[in-house]
């Protein structure tokens, strides 16, 4: 794999090299006209910028080719469909732009390549042309606006309906802590300042809260399938992002305040291990990772899907490992893993 | 309609001025031209040590965690054993983007051929003030100076990333960068910002007022029109990043709470409470998002004018260009939250930001329909300057159409802070901007360096190596952000789910060092055509802007005689009669000093 991708470099670098070699050649024949393009370079040039577009399809269909296994899995939210839909239907129209304005783009860079004494028209104004591709963008671009604000509000209206789990995602150089509302699926106030490490409250939970007392606090999300989480963000340093790419999710945890997100998982981490997809991409990343081991690299063994949360906001030194492991399972399973943590009171330790 | 008046009288003494040594002629200059060389070079340095830390932590993404000698020699003890270590990657990041947004496309682009071009195509003696020009240039120099001594504090320079977002870059124990290296980053900027100010006033005063007569606003070259709205633009945003560099700058030293509340960091609780960091994130991007077109609107210009030259056409649609750079520039001022889609603000601003940031695809799409159109039916003279100008519009709408992803809110939510954002900007602004700059200094190296022109296949090598090696960089670089890669992570070994991806990881990398390298052909081109460049024609590509009426010898006043009047826009190439003879006989182009002939028809557009 790797060699095919070098030796595509050292084809185009060859053919590079072998075009500089070529454009050196022929202007060595007339050098007395300075610097200036003479119909020679016109020519050449104008065939290049035809051969450099056939370079843009080539580049655009062979990273389609090759690397569209490398995207990500269908989504596994509920909105997350409609995320991926809008998602295709934007892509087309991009291609289908890039595609044409492209085309001609190059097209007449190679057409009307100069020659000595070819006129070009005196072409300055066309008000019929310019209205024609003002309106066009318009058009598709309020369809665009309009289907993306819809889903936009749909998504980010956070409320309490269809009795929402409530999670509450805690950051911190360089970890992530998940937090459940307990028996009574209400968060227990909390505040930094409340932090106390000693008596392991390193959340800083309000110990007068009664809310308090029955939360979870865990270091790996379960998520039952099916039913919607209400996700309160907040962080206790820096800048952080709570970044799940495979429920369309995210958003930042900021010092000081409570963000949310809202999704409803559709999908088990079970059923995603069996999709096709995500089972085409382990058996490949377990290949990779088995070469990785035969030449005795560290972290190399296989490896078995997991849902992940990313920290997606610089936020310093371990940034790029910073993360926790999603369990989306059947209510059952979860409620059994549930009733096997320890509530915040059962936790904490008593006061003095 | 111009302020004629001032030209005619006054400056007509010019030329026998008290002499000029050395000091005053390179160093101390009060010389637009020269004020723009000492721009383009300071700005050429910045941006090949901008380049050279792109390579490096390119290198650390293909390979991570190899050891290179590369990186011992440059990074020393941030490279034990040769292996980067992870506070540096971040530092190198950071100052990358610094560098080549503010020091490189902001200062080298703009500042360059806005000093050299204003006053030469408006017909000027200088800017409004010669002095507070130079003053902007050594602010400039100072800022750089102090951007680069910031590299070898002793804890590393700052390294929150280019935006430099509260608490990370507030708070030393949160990264070892937000000591004394992000003290010096803010000096810098705050310095910079001064610069830029004192330039975008001077380049406004001297559209408005220093115009020759008969260069009306509607007569003007696009490249003027691009630089007095940048120059706008500049004088509007720029304040409200001093605004928060100064409230950051008290946050750090002061103990005041405008971005910082409930911090908890290394065991102990500070102080701070009631400040948000999303404050920061607004008065930022208030500026950060007109940025970006500060970068691009200078390229705009530039290509607009060099293209219609080199087409032998006139640009079709001259005043639509005019209404889409205003239109661009005010709706620049107004989409800055589309950068904050999930930073915890309230959805309906970000319905309200994903209208107006979706709305200014508009003009960009006239643009580049105009400039595909300028190029239908002309007599393209593929020089070096010529071909950075039709890449450029290839790379602004390759990278300018995955905007409407990134401008989506919706969309925005999974590839925000991925590798998709990165490969966007990089294609619309970066190497857009760049290969404007470049179109620029292959088309105005003889007005700059005495009539010398530079290698044109030296030229050719550079365009067609670059062209190739940007879009290896960057188009992968799509499919990488939309696997769900995180920036700025310095490894993704972390993630097995992005093992796979590694390959492109080295097929980027590669590209960006064949890119990267290809560069050095350019600066022995543009070194050695300085000294030893053929000298071309006085009017080398024919165009018809004033600039080239002036003699190939820089002299101080830039005409010897009187300012030539302006009668006709800057477009009238191939103008015929009806009966199909060119306006001159003999010749495809009219310049903006001859006057109408007998017979023709203004077509003004």
């Amino acid at each position: 794999m790797t060699a095919l991708l070098t030796l595509t470099v050292l084809v185009l670098v060859a053919i590079a090299i072998w075009q500089m070699t070529k454009i050196f050649e022929l202007s060595q024949l007339k050098t007395e006209k300075a610097e200036i393009a003479n119909d020679t370079d016109n020519k050449n040039n104008g065939y290049l910028l035809f051969a450099f577009l056939i370079f843009i399809y080539g580049i655009t269909i062979f990273c389609f080719a090759k690397y569209t296994k490398v995207l990500l899995p269908e989504a596994s939210s509920a909105h997350g469909g409609e995320y991926d839909q809008l998602m295709w239907v934007s892509f087309a129209i991009i291609f289908f732009v890039q595609f044409i304005t492209q085309a001609l783009l190059h097209y007449f860079g190679y057409k009307y390549r100069g020659e000595e004494g070819r006129k070009a028209l005196f072409y300055a104004d066309n008000d019929r042309l310019e209205f024609i591709w003002t309106i066009i963008p318009v058009v598709v671009l309020a369809g665009l606006i309009l289907w993306g604000l819809y889903t936009w509000t749909n998504i980010m209206d956070v409320n309490d309906e269809d009795d929402p789990l409530i999670v509450e995602l805690y950051a911190q150089q360089f970890n992530w802590t998940a937090r459940y509302g307990g028996e009574d699926n209400v968060l227990g106030d909390a505040n930094v300042r409340l932090i106390d490490i000693d008596k392991a409250n390193i959340l800083g939970l309000d110990e007068a809260d009664p809310n308090g007392e029955d939360d979870v606090i865990v270091k790996e999300l379960h998520l039952p399938v099916g039913r919607k989480v209400n996700f309160k963000m907040r962080s206790q340093d820096v800048l952080h992002s709570a970044y799940m790419p495979h429920f369309r999710a995210q958003m930042n945890c900021v010092p000081g305040m409570i963000t949310q997100f809202s999704f409803t998982p559709t999908v088990t981490t079970e059923e995603m291990r069996l999709n096709p997809d995500v089972v085409d991409k382990v058996k490949r990343t377990n290949a990779i990772r088995a070469e990785w081991a035969a030449e005795g690299r560290p972290d190399s063994d296989p490896w078995e899907f997991d849902y992940v949360l990313l920290c997606n906001k610089i936020c310093g030194k371990s940034h790029y490992n910073m993360q926790m492991k999603i369990i989306v399972e059947t209510e059952e399973e979860f409620n059994k893993w549930m009733a096997e943590q320890a509530t915040f009171k059962q936790t904490v330790a008593p006061a003095e | 309609m111009s302020a004629t008046g001032h030209d005619e009288h006054g400056h007509e003494d010019h030329g026998h001025h008290h002499k000029e040594t050395f000091i005053t002629k390179y160093i101390f200059s009060q010389d637009h031209k020269m004020i723009s060389k000492q721009y383009l070079i300071t700005g050429l340095i910045m941006g090949f040590i901008g380049i050279a830390m792109s390579l490096l932590f390119r290198m650390q993404l293909a390979w991570p965690g190899e050891s290179f000698p590369i990186f011992e020699a440059l990074l020393g003890k941030w490279a034990p054993d040769g292996v980067m270590d992870a506070d540096i990657y971040l530092a190198l990041v950071t100052i990358h983007g610094t560098i080549m947004v503010f020091f490189v496309l902001t200062a080298g682009l703009s500042g360059t051929f806005s000093n050299l071009l204003i006053p030469l195509q408006i017909g000027a003696r200088d800017m409004a003030s010669g002095f507070l020009n130079m003053v902007s240039y050594w602010l400039f120099f100072l800022s750089s100076l102090i951007m680069v001594i910031s590299l070898f504090v002793e804890a590393g320079p700052a390294a929150a990333g280019w935006t430099i977002y509260p608490p990370l870059s507030a708070l030393p124990m949160a990264q070892p960068g937000s000591g004394m290296g992000m003290t010096l980053w803010l000096v810098s900027m705050a310095i910079f910002i001064a610069s830029s100010l004192l330039g975008s006033l001077n380049y406004i005063v001297t559209v408005l007022n220093l115009r020759t007569k008969g260069m009306s606003m509607t007569r003007l070259p696009l490249t003027i029109w691009a630089f007095f709205v940048t120059a706008v633009i500049g004088v509007i945003s720029f304040p409200v990043l001093l605004s928060a560099a100064l409230l950051l700058i008290m946050d750090r030293s002061f103990g005041t709470s405008f971005f910082l509340s409930d911090i908890f960091i290394q065991g102990e609780v500070l102080h701070y409470q009631g400040g948000s960091p999303v404050l920061y994130e607004h008065l930022f991007w208030f500026l950060g998002h007109p940025e970006v077109y500060i970068v691009i609107l200078p390229a705009m210009g530039i290509v607009s004018e060099v293209m219609a030259v080199n087409a032998r056409k006139p640009i079709f649609g001259y005043r639509a260009m005019i209404a889409s750079i205003l239109a661009i520039a005010f709706l620049s001022t107004i989409v800055w939250g589309h950068h904050m889609f999930i930073s915890g603000m309230n959805p309906f601003l970000g319905s309200v930001f994903t209208f107006t940031t979706l709305l200014i695809a508009i003009p960009s799409a006239v643009k580049a329909f105009n400039w595909i159109t300028t190029l239908w039916k002309g007599n393209l003279q593929l020089n070096p300057g010529m071909l950075f100008s039709i890449g450029m519009v290839s790379t602004f709408i390759t990278g300018g159409l995955t905007g409407i992803i990134l401008g989506d809110s919706t969309l925005d939510i999974n590839v925000h802070d991925t590798y998709f954002v990165v490969a966007h900007f990089h294609l619309v602004m970066g190497i857009s901007a760049l290969y404007g700059l470049f179109a620029g200094v292959y088309h105005w190296f003889p007005k700059m360096f005495q009539g010398r022109m530079m290698n044109k296949n030296l030229g050719y090598v550079h365009f067609w190596v670059t062209a190739i090696g940007s879009y290896g960089i960057f188009f992968p670089m799509h499919f990488v952000g939309m696997a769900g890669v995180p920036r700025r992570y310095y490894q993704n070994t972390a993630f097995p789910m992005f093992d796979d991806l590694t390959n492109i990881q080295v097929l980027m990398t590669v590209f960006a060092i064949i890119t990267a390298s290809v560069q050095l052909v350019f600066a022995y081109n543009f070194i050695v055509s300085i000294f030893y460049g053929k000298k071309g024609p006085q009017n080398p590509w024919k165009a018809n802007t004033l600039e080239w009426t002036t003699p190939q010898e820089h002299i101080h006043g830039n005409w010897p005689g009187a300012i030539p009047h302006v009668t006709r826009w800057a477009y009238d190439y191939s103008k015929t009669y009806e009966n199909g003879e060119y306006i001159i006989a003999g010749q495809d182009f009219v310049p903006q000093n001859v006057p109408l002939q007998e017979n023709e028809e203004e077509l003004h557009h």
